[in-house]
């Protein structure tokens, strides 16, 4: 149960961005997810709306993109899913596979609405 | 309305503290090792049995996690290493900024072994890099053989898992090789030793994996970076 320090840092990174943009507002922000991340993505959520209720990002929607263990074969190059830990290459039934993701706990992009004055004070400096 | 690409990791902040410990441990020549189970496995058994063979001219620390108490500091101490306990206050894993304020007081040159023993929880400690050389997972007999498939972040991230309390195998219906065996479906090619802390069967094995370790990692560190 470690979403709350997560959702925390997440709230962090955004307001660290927002204050580099004066008189924007944050809409939404992406996050990427990797299945051996041990984040649970509904108790992510739950906190992230806890946290930020009351607050200047009050609102923000968090968008979370689940990924899924990905490996590479050796003989063969081929990059597939990994489903039940089956780690066989599904092209050519090699088993000399490699981990290439899977574990991604990363902030992917943010969305924000740059409201009038700031975009007429952009204008005019 | 405007999208601003991020691309970095959510952890980056305990990720940054964390690569900044792992070059103090390196240039100092310590070997770090974060020791990870569910509460009740045996990481302070395993630590007891560990510290009272070494000699006691041997250069090892303890750094022990829990949420509340000194309990575990204070079985530690016992055998005259330095031990210090980090209590969390409820946080349910340590970060890497835990580490590094306890360590301001100690001289990391005097030390070849860090044992950090993590707060009991199979989950969130896999996600905070702490700067250890490696991770280590300890399954003890009583729990389930699935484990690693239930838990497969903390199994896929640690390069051994320690079978404890395998002195009550003829009393517990736990099958070794299945164990073994879903944990290397997670993380194939893992290391597996098993360890009694109560009959210490296993233990000198233990201690020959974590010499080996830091013998590696000694080795690496005279190497001209590549």
């Amino acid at each position: 149960m470690h979403e709350m320090g997560i959702a925390n840092s997440i709230l962090e990174a955004v307001a660290t961005e927002v204050r580099r943009r004066p008189g924007s507002r944050a809409s939404r922000v992406g996050v990427r997810i990797g299945e051996l991340a041990a984040i649970d993505a509904d108790s992510l959520t739950f906190c992230f709306d806890a946290l930020s209720r009351d607050t200047d990002l009050e609102g923000l929607q968090l968008e979370i993109e689940v990924c899924p263990r990905r490996h590479r074969c050796d003989p063969c190059s081929e990059t597939f899913d990994v489903h039940d830990y089956e780690f066989a290459c599904p092209k050519c039934g090699s088993m000399q596979t490699k981990f290439v993701s899977g574990d991604e706990l990363e902030l992917a992009y943010l969305e924000v609405e740059e409201n009038e004055s700031s975009a007429l004070a952009e204008k005019s400096s | 309305m405007n999208q601003v690409l991020l691309q970095k990791k959510v952890l980056s902040e305990n990720d940054r503290v964390a690569e900044s410990l792992r070059d103090r441990f390196r240039q100092n020549g310590v070997l770090c090792v974060n020791l990870i189970s569910s509460p009740g496995s045996g990481k302070t058994t395993l630590l007891e049995r560990t510290l009272e063979i070494l000699p006691s001219e041997a250069r090892v620390a303890v750094l022990t996690g829990d949420i509340q108490t000194e309990n575990d500091a204070n079985r530690l101490k016992r055998f005259g290493f330095p031990v210090k306990q980090i209590t969390t206050g409820g946080t349910c894993h340590l970060d890497a900024r835990m580490i590094e304020k306890h360590l301001e007081d100690w001289d990391l040159a005097k030390l070849d072994i860090l044992f950090i023993e993590n707060v009991g929880n199979l989950v969130c400690p896999s996600s905070y890099d702490l700067g250890e050389a490696a991770k280590i997972v300890i399954l003890s007999v009583a729990e389930g053989e699935d484990k690693p498939l239930k838990y497969p972040s903390i199994f896929f991230q640690s390069e051994l898992l320690i079978l404890s309390k395998t002195d009550l195998l003829p009393h517990a219906p736990f099958d070794v090789e299945l164990a073994e065996q879903n944990a290397r479906r997670v993380h194939p090619g893992m290391d597996v030793l098993h360890v009694s802390c109560l009959t210490r069967v296993g233990v000198a094995a233990w201690i020959r994996w974590i010499e080996q370790k830091r013998a590696a990692q000694v080795e690496s560190k005279a190497q001209p970076a590549g």
